[in-house]
């Protein structure tokens, strides 16, 4: 430890001049795209900022179509499948974290079968599923293949937040409802899920946002529409204008914006818990 | 304490068929001839035990002896390779863990994070569709049982350790157990602490009048406690007796090494114990004698422990009043002669598993 008054050593000059050379990789191209995408209307895709304006943002929403492509369903489509991804990843990865808290024959199976899913390279998985639809003569659809193929990239890390979760819920608080007369029902509805609530959001959270990004897999088997990924990947082979950058710092925002929510509602249910308690104190 | 006798949700099953009921039951809990192997290690080996009505029973041993297997089995959290349980004659070998009218009271407590004092205590109740006001009150006048009725709305990670311990207790103890399990209850406390809720669950095991199975290795926390005391080793029962009985003439030399205060000499061919508070440092008393040297001692108040190695016996000790010690006082180092009187010899059972079977 450093005592008050010394002076620092080299080492820490040194790491920090890195740390900051990383944080402003990291995020300095981002800032760029926020900074552009309040360009003036007769400003482009680069700097200097001809003024400043929310004209791009107008241009955006306005849709006369001019470079935004067919974005607006894409972000529909996309929330529709991030909905039903959030929702699947939740329930699965939940009962799935539940079932091998047991072992079982073929337990060591599933679990590698669904961690290698991870780290196949995505596009052969989607390239896979693709094909092997297209064998049975079935075409491809964002709610069959579509929700499958983002399903091989969301569940397995939902698999392992779930594991880590379960692995650190104290199997006596199990046993001491068993003890006090739960069934198999109450004690996962009254014991176990209050306590590991906070975990499930958490891979709900995980599960939509990682079927919004996701276009490897997604591309070849969702059929049709586009989603948010893909519709971009396409305008900015072609883009012209900044409303492309428009697009970037909303998509930030919303993205910011799932996340806030959510540790927001996990710090209520923690601190509901604490309200409950000093009311009735009180 | 008053409990409401109206309330009926405590369901007791017919007994078992084939288990003949007698009108007197003398027993609360019998084990016949359990075992419990894991894998190719026997951790509990054949032990058969009758604890009395209403009695407070410890189970004493050194970790690994088998004694908390013994209590999880009891409990129902782990199945029985062989052997039976009766508990109020009733044989639950295989029942459930609820239907055995047992209560377990976990080692770490084990309270729901999520839940108050007062929901952790009512759970029983919830689970059984008792009403929320009705759960209530009456988890409140079990905490007030445990003197916990003003942190009733606290909880668990906002109470001590003591303090988790009584709601621990009002919540097994709600579920009005034929008999309460206890795992190490007092392991987690600070000593001062932990004579204090000793006292307090002796008292409240005096005032249900129901039978109390209470783990610990700590021989002093047993003899405090016990009215019947089980001494444990490798899976076998050494010794279950009263605490007095097991003091005075513990059966073999694992049992006098284990409870302490005793010294065990081999006298041609045969162990005996003798208390240390009998010995002396004198010479011609008239007893037997053995010369050594003094290797420490150990002032403790009213009594002063002289450890004394010698030839023949190895180290031994004597406990003596302060008063006796200070009139001459010996120093380390120095030789001395180890007395004690035949009388006060105590022959050991060579065999543990023949003192087992008795």
């Amino acid at each position: 430890m450093r005592d008050a008054g010394m002076p620092r050593p080299a080492s820490y000059y040194f790491l920090s001049f890195v740390f900051t050379l990383f944080v402003l990789f990291l995020y300095g191209p981002m800032i760029c795209v926020y900074i552009l995408s309040f360009q003036g209307p007769t400003g482009g895709m680069s700097f200097p900022m001809q003024g400043w304006s929310l004209h791009w943002f107008t241009v955006l929403f306005d849709g006369n179509g001019r470079g935004v492509g067919d974005i607006h369903n894409a972000f529909w489509r996309s929330m529709r499948m991030c909905a039903i991804m959030a929702v699947a990843t939740m329930l699965i990865a939940t009962a799935a974290g539940m079932s091998f808290r047991r072992r079982y024959p073929g337990s060591n199976f599933v679990f590698y079968s669904a961690i290698v899913s991870m780290i196949l390279p995505g596009l052969f998985v989607g390239f896979g599923i693709a094909l092997t639809f297209n064998i049975f003569g079935l075409k491809s659809d964002w709610w069959h293949s579509g929700l499958g193929a983002q399903l091989t990239w969301s569940l397995p890390f939902g698999l392992l937040i779930m594991f880590i979760v379960l692995g650190r819920f104290n199997p006596s608080y199990e046993e001491a409802a068993t003890d006090l007369g739960a069934n198999s029902r109450q004690r996962f509805l009254y014991i176990i899920l209050p306590i590991i609530l906070p975990g499930i959001i958490g891979i709900t959270t995980a599960g939509f946002t990682s079927s919004y990004q996701e276009a490897a897999r997604t591309s070849l088997n969702v059929g049709t529409g586009n989603t948010m990924p893909m519709e971009l990947t396409a305008l900015l082979g072609m883009a012209t204008t900044p409303v492309m950058f428009a697009i970037g710092t909303l998509t930030t925002l919303f993205m910011f914006t799932l996340v806030i929510v959510t540790l927001v509602v996990v710090a209520r249910i923690a601190k509901q818990r604490q309200l409950r308690l000093t009311r009735q104190s009180a | 304490m008053k409990i409401d006798s109206n309330f009926n949700a405590e369901v007791v099953p017919p007994p078992s068929a084939g288990a003949d009921a007698p009108e007197v039951r003398n027993y609360d809990v019998e084990l016949v001839a359990l075992t419990k192997t894991f894998g190719d290690t026997t951790a509990v080996n054949s032990i058969s035990l009758r604890i009395p009505k209403g009695s407070y029973c410890c189970l004493l041993g050194p970790s690994g002896c088998g004694k908390t297997t013994t209590l999880r089995m009891l409990a129902g959290h782990e199945t029985v390779s062989d052997g039976d349980i009766l508990i109020h004659n009733r044989n639950v070998t295989d029942s459930p863990a609820l239907n055995r009218g047992t209560s377990m009271m976990f080692q770490s407590y084990a309270l729901f994070p999520h839940l108050s004092s007062l929901d952790n205590v009512a759970f029983s109740l919830k689970v059984r569709g008792v009403k929320k006001e009705e759960r209530h009150a009456r988890a409140m006048e079990y905490l007030k049982l445990v003197q916990m009725e003003k942190l009733a709305h606290r909880m668990p990670a906002q109470l001590s350790g003591g303090q988790q311990q009584r709601v621990a207790l009002a919540r097994s103890l709600i579920t009005r157990p034929k008999v309460l399990l206890l795992d190490e209850p007092l392991s987690a406390l600070d000593p001062f602490l932990r004579v204090i809720m000793r006292a307090e669950l002796k008292r409240i095991q005096a005032e249900l009048g129901i039978t109390f199975v209470h783990v610990t290795h700590s021989q002093e926390e047993a003899m405090a406690l016990a009215d019947i005391m089980v001494v444990m080793n490798q899976g076998e029962i050494m010794q279950a007796a009263s605490a007095r009985e097991v003091f005075e003439r513990p059966t073999n030399a694992f049992v006098a090494k284990f409870i302490g205060g005793q010294n065990v000499i081999t006298l041609a061919d045969q162990q005996v114990a003798i208390r240390a508070d009998k010995c002396r440092i004198a010479e011609g008393l008239g007893g037997r004698e053995l010369k050594g040297e003094v290797i420490g001692t150990e002032y403790q108040g009213n009594v002063v422990r002289v450890s004394v190695r010698t030839e023949e016996q190895g180290e031994l000790a004597a406990l003596m009043p302060d008063s006796r010690f200070f009139s001459g006082p010996v120093k380390v180092g120095e030789h001395v002669t180890f007395a004690w009187m035949p009388e006060d010899e105590h022959k050991l059972s060579a065999d543990p598993k023949a003192a087992a079977a008795a």
